[in-house]
């Protein structure tokens, strides 16, 4: 044991920062007994009695701070010394703390007095009661949240009704208001269309393929799934519907939503009744008579839903969409055509894997009609349930963004791991005859998505031409350029590795259906 | 709806911190909540208190108003047998809820036997560890006699007592003379010395302070505590200003009346040399002011929060007498040289009355020198400060906090917050050694313990409805 000490003469120190220093000194390593004390007589005393006084540190006086060490044998002195005065030195008080982080709404409009939205994705079990407290502070609410109780669900848009808020949610995984996307949101141009949607995926595809034709979004307005349902009774979507219809900036207002409750439906078009402005509305996988007799112009996909808005938009007559519409039909079937004559006997099946829930209950609408039979592990229309959702079979068109998949992991938009795993094993299938994608862009999703997918595609080439087989990849991509991850870049990097890439799901969708209904041919 | 879509808009985020990091990103105005699920969440209590929000608003309101108003000032002095409502010659008054000897901590015994020698009543440590044991000495919390004292908190019959009025309200409330730093009765130490510095209060000091205090009549401790918070105090772990403002108070009235020089000088010179003076005082004057809003049916507030080593005890206004209680932790502390948490005892002591009443650790943003007990910068204290508005009822109209634009210290503790919110009170506070006989090994500070707040929370909803029934 190596007994040192040392003075440092009128240094100052409150006895608190003192304490401080002699907790770190205490712990460093080779320090076997450690005192940091003002020189007074009774300090003195107590360092020989504790055996760390050294004839150094003797001529101390009152004013002066003694550190005395005893240092375990074999530890360089001038090493611990010197890292005692960093220790002096980095006690300095600094003001570089953290900035204050409420805890609460409460401490949060002390901070932001006239916050107007609150966006909430705690826990399911908690969010009905934080989004009640915000509507009592007078909060918009954007409920991220799933797992709230229906109960809950009605009770929060009862009172928010009340009192002229709205309540997007839970489970509402995107809205654009006042030209800001939350949570899950594109950044489109803003413009003269209003939106209502009951569907989340629905919602982004719609805003994305409007700002890339040109046009804007006044304001997109999420309900959440349930909202249409007959026990909720519809209050946001219409309480959206209304707000739309009296906003000044709206000219168009563009509905979607899966078929609504009947009652619900009826009271839609009831409130659309009173409505001056244009009306488009999509109701994936309702009949194509739903809206008969209503001031509502029907479309049966997303996209076309879109072009419809955006002909309002623009003024222009429907019939251009139509015709638009028309001639893309004729080139896809032309493409599906070639794609069709490369394949092998074997390959006969499409294998749809989605990350969007939306686009997947889109594409199995648009297969059912020509395929027949279509399985999923969320069948929607006629499709039937997959045995294993691990296991494709026929026709099948997957979610991934299903619970069962998502265990303990990020959403498939955000994580491609799982995603990409299926892509490969069915490539490794020699049934599969098409492999159809979304990728999802904008805030809230994987910010480099390039980085996720063209590896596992370059390796699906590898795969299929060790086999000799040619193997279509489809693929729409939602999302516009001033998304942070550019759609034009995304679009140009997977078109560079032979996939092709179309403007819209519902076109993927036809191209992919396409290629098999004419490979059985 | 609500003119949302003419309005900027201005988000706050409560949950995942990404959907901020976005908001930020497009220089959207947005706040983060560190949302953390409330403490408990019993559908049946919580229902009761939820739907008697208007009565426990109003409750509520009315307590914080006595609080406020409270005017308490010091007015005279006396020995504790005399002034200290059911006093007696066996009667040991300690600090926080309810203990036995059996169950008494280190210090806590250290400070019994201590008191027990200091009566004459043993003679010896093991004797007064015999006579504690024995039952013939009863043992009763200083809060259930209008008195309050640090760590232990002990208050003997023969101790001379501090008598405090409230002004406003006209209740009364006593605090001994606090006898210094390191070795001392309060921090469980009872050798020789400490009871000799004890006897030296009593004969010399006490006859001197309380014919000072006659000759003054009485002290505005509210203004001494207001003025102490804008020179560096939060009046628990640091009382230097308050300690001087009150010196200044004192000094010629002891001079004025002292007919010996020497005994004179060397009361003034204790007083000097001890900083902590004035934290009797201080949680004398938050007691009585807290005393002002007991008993407020349906109210929320909590009245009372005290640590006897063992167990933390919490009262409410609005629950009477009722005490509710959890194990004491031990606070994160800065040691004295030669300790460490090994060492230590659980927290102890009536002084978080101070923090009970908006000052202490809430107030910490007022006291940037002694900032190394919260992590060190003054940002940190501040934060700490802040979170504090949370959980509280009001922001006080008297103490001010000179780095916040003078905003009230956060004042009123609303139980119901606390369970909500799962922010617990944060408190400053002394380390005693485990061992009785030791003292003082360290300060620090601590979060409050759930287990006190939530059954509070339940005693509350059960005796709404017990109201009603």
């Amino acid at each position: 044991m190596n007994t040192i000490g040392i003075i440092k003469k009128g240094e100052y120190y409150d006895s608190i920062t003192i304490m401080l220093i002699a907790k770190h000194i205490s712990e460093m390593e080779g320090v076997a007994d450690s005192a940091v004390v003002m020189g007074t007589k009774e300090n003195k005393s107590m360092l020989a009695s504790s055996g760390l006084m050294t004839p150094d540190i003797q001529p101390a006086g009152e004013m002066d701070l003694v550190v005395a060490l005893k240092l375990n044998d074999g530890i360089n002195a001038k090493f611990v010394l010197s890292k005692i005065d960093a220790v002096f030195k980095a006690t300095k008080i600094s003001d570089e703390g953290e900035n204050f982080i409420p805890q609460s709404i409460d401490g949060a409009m002390n901070v932001l007095p006239d916050a107007n939205m609150a966006m909430i994705s705690v826990a399911g079990r908690y969010a009905g009661d934080v989004a009640m407290k915000s509507l009592q502070r007078g909060l918009h609410v954007m409920l991220f949240s799933d797992n709230v109780p229906i109960e809950k669900e009605i009770e929060l848009k009862k009172f928010a009704r009340e009192k002229n808020l709205f309540v997007m949610g839970p489970d509402c995984g995107t809205a654009i208001l006042n030209g800001v996307p939350l949570a899950f949101a594109n950044v489109v141009n803003r413009g003269n269309i209003g939106i209502v949607a009951a569907s989340g995926t629905g919602l982004q595809e719609v805003t994305c393929l409007i700002s890339n034709a040109g046009c804007g979004i006044s304001q997109a307005i999420g309900t959440g799934g349930r909202d249409v349902k007959k026990e909720v009774g519809g209050i946001m979507f219409v309480e959206g519907m209304k707000a739309l219809a009296d906003d000044a900036n709206t000219d168009v207002i563009l509905l979607v939503s899966k078929p609504p409750a009947t009652e619900v439906m009826e009271k839609i078009i009831s409130v659309a009744r009173g409505i001056q402005k244009p009306i488009v509305g999509v109701f994936l996988g309702a009949s194509p008579e739903l809206l008969k007799g209503s001031n509502i112009r029907q479309a049966l996909t997303l996209e076309e839903a879109a072009l419809l808005s955006v002909a309002h938009s623009k003024k222009e007559n429907a019939s251009v969409v139509i015709d638009a519409l028309k001639k893309r039909e004729t080139e896809i079937i032309k493409t599906a055509r070639e794609e069709a004559a490369k394949l092998s006997p074997s390959q006969k099946y499409l294998r749809a894997l989605y990350s969007g829930g939306t686009f997947c209950d889109e594409a199995q609408l648009l297969c059912q009609d020509v395929l027949g039979e279509v399985y999923s592990n969320i069948p929607f229309g006629s499709s039937k349930k997959l045995k294993d959702s691990w296991k494709s079979e026929n026709y099948t068109i997957l979610d991934l963004g299903d619970d069962e998949f998502t265990v303990g992991k990020p959403h498939p938009m955000i994580d491609y791991s799982t995603r990409n795993k299926r892509i490969l094993a069915e490539a490794e299938n020699p049934e599969t005859a098409v492999i159809l994608l979304d990728i999802v862009l904008g805030y809230g999703s994987n910010m480099n998505p390039l980085a996720e997918i063209i590896p596992v595609i370059k390796e699906v080439k590898r795969i299929t031409e060790k086999q000799k087989r040619h193997l279509p990849i489809i693929c729409s991509v939602t999302g516009t350029d001033k998304d942070p991850q550019n759609r034009t870049a995304v679009v140009t990097a997977l078109g560079a590795e032979g996939v092709n890439v179309m403007e819209s799901n519902a076109a993927a969708s036809r191209l992919a259906v396409s290629i098999v209904s004419r490979k059985e041919k | 709806m609500n003119n949302l879509f003419q309005t900027e808009l201005k988000v706050v985020n409560i949950g995942l911190k990404s959907f901020k990091e976005t908001l930020d990103k497009q220089n959207v105005k947005s706040v983060h909540v560190d949302w953390r699920p409330p403490l408990f969440t019993d559908e049946k209590a919580m229902s009761i208190i939820k739907s008697n929000t208007g009565k426990i608003d109003a409750a509520n309101k009315q307590a914080l108003q006595k609080i406020l108003n409270s005017k308490p000032f010091i007015v005279g002095m006396g020995k504790a047998l005399d002034v200290v409502p059911s006093m007696k010659k066996n009667l040991l008054l300690h600090a926080g809820p309810p203990v036995t000897w059996e169950k008494m901590c280190g210090p806590m015994r250290g400070a019994v036997i201590g008191a027990l020698i200091y009566e004459g009543i043993a003679g010896t440590p093991e004797k007064a560890e015999q006579v504690a044991a024995s039952g013939q000495i009863e043992f009763s919390p200083c809060h259930e006699h209008s008195a309050v004292g640090p760590m232990a908190g002990i208050v003997s019959p023969s101790m001379p007592v501090f008598i405090l009025q409230n002004e406003e309200y006209g209740d009364k409330a006593y605090c001994t003379m606090n006898e210094g730093l390191g070795k001392v009765l309060r921090y469980g130490a009872f050798s020789s010395d400490v009871i000799e510095r004890l006897k030296w209060m009593e004969k010399i000091l006490y006859p001197s302070l309380k014919r000072a205090v006659e000759k003054i009549g009485k002290i505005d401790l509210k203004n001494i505590i207001a003025q102490a918070l804008q020179m560096g105090d939060e009046v628990h772990n640091r009382n230097r200003a308050a300690t001087s403002l009150l010196y200044r108070t004192l000094a010629p009235a002891v001079l004025q009346t002292s007919d010996d020089k020497e005994i004179a000088a060397s009361v003034l010179e204790f007083i000097n040399r001890n900083d902590h003076f004035f934290l009797n005082l201080s949680m004398g004057a938050s007691k009585i002011s807290l005393d002002a809003a007991r008993n407020i049916e349906y109210s929320s507030i909590v009245v009372v929060m005290a640590r006897n080593g063992t167990e933390f005890g919490v009262q409410l206004s609005g629950t009477g007498d009722q005490w509710f209680t959890g194990p004491s932790p031990i606070p994160d502390a800065l040691f004295f040289t030669g300790f460490t948490k090994e060492d230590a005892n659980p927290d102890i002591g009536d002084s978080s009355i101070t923090e009970t009443a908006g000052l202490g650790g809430f107030a910490i943003a007022s006291s940037p020198a002694i900032v190394q007990f919260v992590g060190g910068s003054t940002k940190d204290a501040i934060n700490y400060t802040l979170k504090m508005y949370e959980i509280t009822a009001a922001e006080n109209n008297i103490y001010k906090i000179p780095y916040l634009n003078f905003r009230g210290t956060p004042t009123g503790i609303d139980v119901i917050k606390v369970v909500e919110k799962n922010i617990l009170p944060f408190i400053d506070t002394g380390v005693a050694h485990k061992n009785a006989g030791v003292g003082q090994i360290g300060a620090g500070v601590l979060s409050a313990p759930a287990e006190p707040f939530v059954k509070a929370l339940i005693g509350l909803a059960n005796k709404i409805k017990s109201n009603k029934e």
